[in-house]
């Protein structure tokens, strides 16, 4: 029998010099020990959260150690030979012609002074595998293969003359332009929008099955990998949880921490009655100064006391101009804004304190939402005196309450946002708002810049609070599974426009329109060949192309 | 228009516009200073005849706005006035000593840009290590010394420790290009010195921010050689900010070049600068200054506009 | 944590000079003015740095003339810091006019090399240290107002300054509490440079004649009474040459070591 192994990692050790601020520089160990095996024309996934090991994994296959990491244990077999221990002239003929890659940011890895076919055929011509018009041409015929538009001509133009999605099917074709034996795909769709994704994984599906190539596809996301690849690497800090079939992962895990990920979007929510609002959103239209273009049109919504509504959409669809008209940050053009009975002020200026208490808000991006020059117990104490005149022990003792609250109990009031994890800071940015006893909390994104797991803890917690203190919430998301977990009402914004809204259970059911239909078959679920059925059901073309 | 040339019209008139600024803040904002002139140059004993003479001499009893518009209309047509001090045609000794200035510029300029991005290339290379170290550790050096500093160590080490060159540096007519350039070869070094040391920590930092995208990563990835990488991927990108940066040097070259042109006596626009300042000669500091400032914002508008032009998205609009 | 060893050389030679800029009178081992010796001669027991070009005592030259430079600058970066920091704060948190109006004026400025801004400033005003320190300050608060402008907008952009004018903070717990805190480093490590400059600046004014006027001198004062006996192998007119660059260095090495701690407190987590 032929043996087609075509890479064999075995106790592969990785480990980089970090240099933590204010301290002397320490080594640390990246990957402990991780082994592998891909046979010619498989695809592996490798799945794991921030921190995992997985993107250094995934280029040692290329003996490429990104900013100072270093291969520094184990055997990498690539075609049969120890890649690790080759020479700096066996690595480049290796890199660009056995194993290509393709990044997360096709925008950033891209040369900007340099046109798309220019780049795209370097590779083979540089390893002399082409002549220049046999390059050309395999480049054309993989835009065609990858669905870009005006295949013979996409060639000739710049990087930033074309779209996100397009850059990253273009970046699969010049991964495949050398006809590799393996490509390493980085998370190659997780910097684009949710339609946009499902057409650009379908390019890459079916490129790589046209062309037999083996691949390494890195992700975070369990759905994704599930569509693409053969077999499943689990990995969490640097070590390897559980590798197996596809299917055997998905349905199938051996492991607490792959069930975990497995189950991670199944959180199931019991939507709440129809209720008299506490928010009511009417005919807001609104544009940013300067712009001749309206960001909102029209958008009419209601929110009941201690019910959830989920406002989905893409980049662009309106959703956070809308938190930032109901803040008062950006006054409408037309429309009004009720709350708890009143008309709101359009303007922040013209809104009464408790106007301001009664409506809080939490940001996607923790880090730059909490005031890295204040200890925990400032930005959790500042509301509770603002807007309640609390001071000393009292107010110590309500942060502490809080801090109970958001499940993170004593000894943190004394230490700086610097000194915690991503889920705590955004844990304390709730604690923050929850001190001002809201009865609305605008929450934009907050889950999408965390690990599923943490991000999963997040939803938990407020769903428990929304329990207990009776707030309602409106969410901001371009994650529909994350809508599900949560949502009693849903509103779909498209363009500046609400096209569907309603009960959740009503939005979610058909019959859909168009830009529903799409929105929802594009999240990923976590079923072998939901991809080729959703490609197959479309409706309407994503906007990203 | 193609919106590259209409940017680079843009800049250009933008920095026409600023430089008549500038003439009338030289102009106008000297006269709202506190001090009157004709006291300034006769000095306290100065009779009140002859303070009135003299103001009636410089025009002083003309509202400002209409002098400064004679004024303006005379730099346009090339008429800069005389000098108090001496009455000599000033448009006329500014020619004179524009040339020696540009030249002493011109060849500090012509070592230290070549020599800056080289070493800035090899600092960035090396970025960390001890050809790093000890470049930037020289250059902060440099950086920290005022021109006339750096001129007198150097004038003390090539003059008395290894005396290989004279310490003064005159230049006049008749002199042949060599014999000029010998001549100058110590305030070039000074000055090489002291414009060396910016340019190449900014051509480092170019570089390095360059070197540090991820297209450069690709480009690595795809098995390219060291200098493959520079040469198509690293060089075209690298082109804008670097020749900034030259240009925002030669800019401190000109304000460097007034200082180390006292140090040697060298006959040229710094030095009458200077000289006319002690003397209180407006006019001359005033035309003087114009020219300096117009250089300068030449440099400033040439950079933007290279910067503009190799500007692939500016280039290659969608 | 323990600041690396080119801060703590910078920290020592930076606190050495300051201490003997304030207690010149009673350090100088001769009066200012006290012409004592032979003119250039070597350092000895009684001159330890030898004498100058007209016999007066170097060592007691030097530290009178470094109190000179150092209250002139120091008067002048505070004066260019205040003023820059405040202007630039405004502009940034008023936006709109004032911003425009204030920007293009330092725009303006900044059009011109500062040196021959100074220059055509000084050849009408009457030469003495209040005018330097203002010309200087003036000029050099320009430089500041960019920095502090750019910092100041890059803080009052954050979501943390938009979370408190949610919660209906005032505009001086915006500024106080949540925009100075974050700006305060920047602005500490810009104030060596400005002091920096302030100090090479009056320096190279001086040395053309047109600093500090006699019978008071500083370090480039008296490279410029120096200067002549250079080309006769004597060396005198280097040290106060190096004084200016000792000092320009050490406080330049004082610098980076703020600005270095202050870019690793803004970077995610601490640990």
């Amino acid at each position: 029998m032929v043996d087609d192994t075509l890479l064999s990692i075995r106790g592969l050790k990785i480990e980089a010099t970090s240099y933590p601020p204010g301290e002397p520089a320490r080594e640390v160990t990246l990957v402990h020990g991780v082994d592998l095996t891909l046979k010619r024309g498989r695809v592996l996934g490798l799945i794991g959260e921030s921190g995992a090991g997985k993107s250094t994994i995934g280029l040692s296959a290329m003996a490429y150690g990104r900013g100072g990491v270093r291969l520094t244990g184990g055997t990498i077999r690539l075609n049969g030979r120890d890649i690790r221990q080759a020479g700096p002239q066996d690595l480049r003929s290796l890199r660009g012609r056995e194993v290509t890659y393709v990044a997360q940011s096709a925008a950033a890895a891209f040369n900007p002074a340099k046109r798309l076919m220019e780049q795209v055929i370097e590779a083979s011509l540089a390893h002399g595998l082409m002549s220049r018009p046999e390059a050309e041409a395999r480049a054309i015929s993989l835009f065609r293969k990858l669905g870009l538009p005006n295949p013979d001509g996409f060639g000739n133009r710049y990087p930033h003359q074309v779209s996100g999605g397009q850059l990253q099917r273009a970046m699969t074709a010049m991964a495949l332009c050398p006809r590799p034996d393996l490509v390493i795909f980085d998370e190659p769709t997780t910097a684009l929008d949710v339609t946009t994704q499902i057409d650009v994984l379908a390019a890459i599906k079916e490129a790589i099955r046209d062309t037999h190539v083996a691949a390494l596809y890195i992700t975070h996301d369990l759905a994704v990998v599930a569509q693409v690849s053969d077999e499943i690497m689990v990995l969490r800090h640097g070590r390897m949880v559980e590798i197996g079939p596809t299917a055997q992962i998905i349905h199938d895990p051996q492991q607490d921490y792959t069930r975990a990920l497995v189950s991670v979007r199944s959180l199931e929510h019991v939507e709440k009655p129809p209720a008299p609002p506490v928010l009511q959103v009417e005919g807001i239209t609104a544009r940013y100064r300067g712009t001749h273009f309206d960001v909102l049109k029209r958008v009419t919504v209601d929110l009941p006391p201690g019910q959830t509504l989920a406002v989905v959409g893409e980049s662009g669809s309106g959703k956070s101009t809308l938190a930032r008209v109901i803040t008062g940050l950006l006054p409408p053009s037309a429309g009004r804004i009720t709350f708890a009975g009143r008309v709101l002020s359009p303007d922040l200026k013209g809104r009464s304190r408790d106007d301001l208490r009664e409506i809080q808000m939490i940001y996607q991006m923790a880090d730059t939402a909490m005031n890295p020059r204040q200890t925990v117990g400032t930005l959790i104490g500042r509301p509770l005196e603002f807007y309640f005149g609390l001071r000393g022990a009292e107010r110590d003792r309500r942060v502490q309450e809080l801090l109970d609250e958001i499940e993170m109990g004593k000894g943190y009031a004394q230490r700086y946002p610097a000194e915690l994890s991503g889920g705590q800071k955004q844990r304390v940015c709730i604690a923050r708002a929850l001190a001002a006893k809201p009865r609305l909390i605008i929450c934009d994104e907050v889950t999408s810049a965390l690990d599923p797991l943490v991000a999963d803890g997040i939803l938990k917690l407020l769903l428990n609070l929304q329990a207990l203190e009776k707030v309602a919430y409106l969410f901001i998301t371009h994650d529909l599974a994350t809508v599900k977990a949560i949502a009693d009402k849903i509103a779909v914004m498209y363009k500046g426009e609400v096209v569907r809204y309603g009960q959740k259970s009503d939005v979610l059911a058909p019959p859909f329109d168009n830009y529903t239909d799409l929105l929802l078959s594009s999240v990923p679920e976590m079923e072998i060949g939901w991809l080729e059925q959703v490609i197959a059901h479309r409706k309407m073309e994503s906007a990203g192309n | 228009m193609h919106p590259i040339l209409k940017l680079v019209v843009q800049r250009i008139a933008l920095g026409l516009l600023l430089l008549l600024a500038v003439s009338a803040v030289i102009f106008l904002g000297v006269e709202a200073l506190p001090g009157d002139t004709a006291q300034a140059i006769l000095g306290q004993q100065a009779t009140p005849e002859a303070l009135a003479n003299l103001r009636e001499k410089l025009g002083l009893d003309r509202p400002p706005l209409e002098r400064y518009f004679a004024w303006l209309g005379g730099v346009l047509t090339g008429d800069l006035g005389t000098a108090l001090t001496n009455g000599a045609d000033i448009a006329q000794s500014i020619g004179q000593r524009l040339g020696n200035t540009l030249f002493l510029a011109s060849c500090a300029a012509v070592i230290s840009v070549p020599l800056a991005i080289i070493l800035g290339l090899i600092a960035a290379r090396h970025a960390g290590k001890w050809q790093d170290k000890l470049i930037s550790g020289l250059t902060l050096t440099t950086i920290s010394l005022p021109e006339f500093v750096a001129a007198y160590f150097v004038i003390y080490l090539l003059t008395q420790v290894f005396p290989v060159f004279l310490p003064v540096a005159s230049i006049y007519g008749g002199m042949t290009f060599w014999q000029k350039l010998n001549a100058v070869a110590l305030p070039v070094i000074v000055l090489v010195l002291v414009v060396l040391a910016h340019m190449m920590r900014m051509t480092r930092a170019a570089i390095l921010n360059v070197m540090q995208s991820a297209y450069i990563e690709t480009a690595e990835l795809k098995g390219l050689t060291p200098m493959q990488v520079i040469w198509r991927h690293a060089f075209p990108n690298a082109i804008a900010p670097v020749v900034s940066v030259v240009m925002l040097n030669m800019a401190y070259l000109v304000v460097g070049v007034v200082v180390v042109e006292v140090v040697f006596g060298y006959n040229a626009l710094g030095q009458y600068l200077v000289d006319h300042v002690s003397k209180r000669d407006l006019p001359v500091v005033q035309a003087v200054g114009l020219v300096f400032a117009a250089v300068y914002i030449f440099l400033n508008i040439l950079a933007d506009v290279i910067s503009i032009i190799a500007n692939p998205r500016l280039r290659h609009p969608k | 944590m323990r600041p690396p060893l080119s801060a703590l050389i910078g920290l020592t030679l930076t606190g050495l000079f300051l201490f003997s800029a304030v207690f010149a009178q009673w350090i100088a081992p001769y009066p200012i003015d006290a012409s004592a010796g032979k003119v250039w001669e070597g350092p000895s027991a009684d001159y330890w740095l030898g004498t100058d070009s007209i016999g007066r005592d170097i060592l007691s030259r030097l530290i009178y003339g470094g109190q000179v430079t150092i209250f002139v600058a120091l008067a002048s970066s505070a004066l260019a810091f205040s003023m820059g920091a405040f202007l630039g704060f405004l502009a940034a948190v008023s936006g709109g006019f004032v911003d425009q109006l204030l920007s293009r004026i330092v725009d303006l400025v900044m059009a011109i090399p500062s040196l021959i801004v100074a220059l055509v400033m000084l050849s009408v005003l009457p030469l003495n240290l209040t005018v330097l320190i203002l010309v200087m300050g003036i000029l050099d608060s320009t430089r500041v107002f960019r920095l502090s402008r750019a910092v100041a907008m890059d803080i009052a952009v954050m979501d943390y300054v938009e979370a408190a004018r949610l919660r209906g903070e005032g505009g001086t717990w915006v500024i106080f509490r949540e925009i100075l805190p974050n700006a305060l480093s920047p602005l500490v490590a810009e104030f060596g440079l400005r002091f920096i400059f302030a100090v090479l600046f009056i320096s190279t004014l001086s040395f053309l004649g047109l600093g500090v006027q006699p019978p008071l001198s500083d370090w480039g004062g008296m490279v410029k009474e120096n200067k002549d006996g250079l080309i006769f192998g004597k060396p005198a007119a280097l040290l106060p040459a190096a004084a200016i660059a000792a000092l320009a260095i050490s406080v330049n090495l004082v610098a980076d070591w703020v600005l270095t701690r202050t870019s690793s407190l803004k970077g995610g987590r601490g640990g």
